[in-house]
């Protein structure tokens, strides 16, 4: 054995060869999985991508790092079910790029947060979230309610979502900067399509209660949908039935 | 490299024969532990493939479209049967808490006892966030351990409430709304109006007009006196329990734009049996009526 080592060792073409044989093995089989991603996703009903005004949330969220301390990933351990609801599923982060999962806890886990505050509290709780929770810890983020929502370029952010497979429609894209804006009002003409194109959940209000459109809007709407897309009422966890639906979907 | 085997002269173990300027490389083994755990990983590494989900890919039938393991292992077996643990645990309990209307469980000490502390662990979760822990309040989020309600303080009102929310996405949601009555009053009336409102609750002086305006704009919804309607979900103004402030200025502001607190619906959130807990919790707290 040591011999042939020998022979590899000092011929270079050879060993070149068995070089690009062993990586390409392991090359293989990390990246083969990723072939048939689909099989990991679960047939669940009611996931659509994000509207563009919760895509600005989410670049703020991303922006501002709060992935450092929130997961959005909710484990199937009966614990973190009993505390923040049904585990996550893969389908409810298909549109994520990228994904925010995380077992790295310092505040806790926001993927089913949507819907469980009142827009208000989202405010006073970013303006200093010891305001509502003594014991927090989380750093105050008043400055999001001083700074108008960057929509002027979020067709871009839709488009380049779109390359990385999200199914925005030409339509989507094209309207992406007045379904921003009209998202963020109580009132405004373009609700009837920004609700076609998303469909009827939508939220569509004043989020942080102030007539400009701020950063704080876009991340309140962002928060307000988490985990609140997919039917899980519907939702069962079974193999066969799976394969079966996916044909019927397909 | 030569047959003869090369020796290190100051250490006595064989060199690889490899000779960089004079500098050897000795040929040290492994330690023999080392191997051996690597050879038992790679042994054990087999039968977890065999025994559990595995390797992706190949089959598109298994867990997540890879291979099922000969166990028939699933995290989500797994969580069901952990879940199933504690809902045995509780079925002392549950079967007739279920069956058992508010009377019922207030009646029987035990099923009372379990429904506070069912009720005590989701308020913290879930309530505790905005009523604070223990239901104490903040300005703007409603103190539960009084007995001032907006909506009602018996069990099946507070249970309606944390069901259906208040102005919450729900069909059935709670609503009241207050007009922005700086659009309708002047200025003066405005004060006229703070200031009755202020007499009604403590000593101070009381404005002949300010009666008035509260007659002609604010009673139908806060009633005659000022105690309010629980069915409008309208506060009670006479009492010194205050939502958005105690000053006149605080209550002026509250006239001609008021704030409206949002309380989201937990229908879709929690199950029955925990609102079902939390109401009776949420009652037990010191302000509930009958």
């Amino acid at each position: 054995m040591l011999k042939k080592h020998e022979r590899v060792e000092k011929n270079s073409m050879l060993m070149l060869i068995l070089v690009v044989i062993v990586v390409s093995i392991g090359g293989i089989i990390e990246i083969l999985p990723l072939f048939r991603m689909e099989t990991t996703i679960e047939p669940v009903k009611g996931v659509r991508p994000y509207t563009p005004l919760e895509v600005a949330g989410r670049n703020v969220y991303i922006r501002e790092g709060c992935y450092n301390c929130h997961s959005q990933q909710i484990r199937a351990l009966r614990d973190e079910v009993e505390r923040y609801g049904h585990y996550s599923l893969a389908a409810e982060s298909m549109y994520d790029h990228p994904f925010q999962w995380g077992s790295k806890r310092t505040g806790p886990d926001l993927a089913r947060v949507g819907g469980k505050y009142s827009d208000e509290w989202h405010v006073q709780h970013m303006h200093n979230p010891k305001d509502v929770v003594p014991e927090s810890i989380m750093p105050p983020y008043a400055h999001l309610a001083h700074k108008g929502a960057k929509l002027d370029n979020i067709e871009a952010d839709i488009r380049a979502l779109r390359a990385a497979g999200v199914p925005y429609t030409d339509e989507m894209v094209a309207n992406a900067y007045n379904d921003a804006m009209a998202q963020a009002q109580d009132e405004s003409d373009h609700h009837d399509g920004l609700l076609e194109r998303y469909g009827d959940k939508v939220n569509y209000r004043n989020f942080d209660g102030q007539a400009v459109t701020t950063e704080l809007d876009a991340l309140i709407a962002y928060l307000q949908v988490l985990g609140t897309m997919a039917e899980l009422k519907d939702y069962v966890h079974d193999g066969a039935a799976r394969s079966g639906q996916e044909e019927d979907g397909k | 490299m030569s047959k003869k085997k090369d020796i290190d002269s100051f250490t006595g173990i064989e060199t690889t024969g490899h000779e960089w300027d004079g500098i050897k490389e000795l040929n040290n083994p492994s330690p023999r532990w080392w191997l051996i755990v690597f050879f038992l990983c790679c042994v054990w590494s087999v039968g977890y493939w065999v025994l559990y989900p595995a390797w992706p890919t190949f089959s598109g039938d298994g867990e997540r479209g890879g291979t099922e393991g000969s166990m028939g292992w699933t995290q989500y077996d797994q969580l069901k049967d952990s879940q199933a643990e504690i809902r045995a645990r509780k079925s002392a309990y549950l079967a007739s808490f279920e069956a058992a209307s508010f009377e019922e469980v207030q009646a029987d000490e035990a099923l009372y006892a379990f429904a506070v502390a069912g009720g005590a662990a989701a308020f913290k979760d879930n309530c505790a966030t905005c009523h604070s822990t223990g239901g104490a309040g903040s300005a703007g989020y409603p103190n539960l351990n009084d007995d001032d309600w907006l909506w009602g303080g018996d069990i099946d009102t507070i249970h309606e409430t944390i069901r259906v929310g208040v102005r919450a996405v729900h069909d059935e949601t709670r609503f009241s709304e207050m007009p922005a009555f700086g659009d309708m009053l002047s200025e003066t009336e405005i004060a006229d109006v703070a200031q009755h409102v202020i007499s009604l609750s403590q000593d101070g002086d009381d404005s002949a007009g300010g009666a008035q305006v509260f007659a002609d704009n604010c009673a139908a919804c806060h009633s005659e006196n000022g105690r309010g309607d629980h069915a409008l979900g309208a506060p009670d103004l006479a009492d010194a329990i205050w939502f958005y402030g105690d000053t006149k200025a605080d209550i002026m502001s509250q006239v001609r734009k008021p704030k409206h607190g949002v309380m989201p619906t937990w229908e879709a959130r929690l199950d029955a049996n925990t609102i079902r807990q939390l109401a009776i919790y949420v009652h037990s707290l010191g302000g509930g009526t009958n």
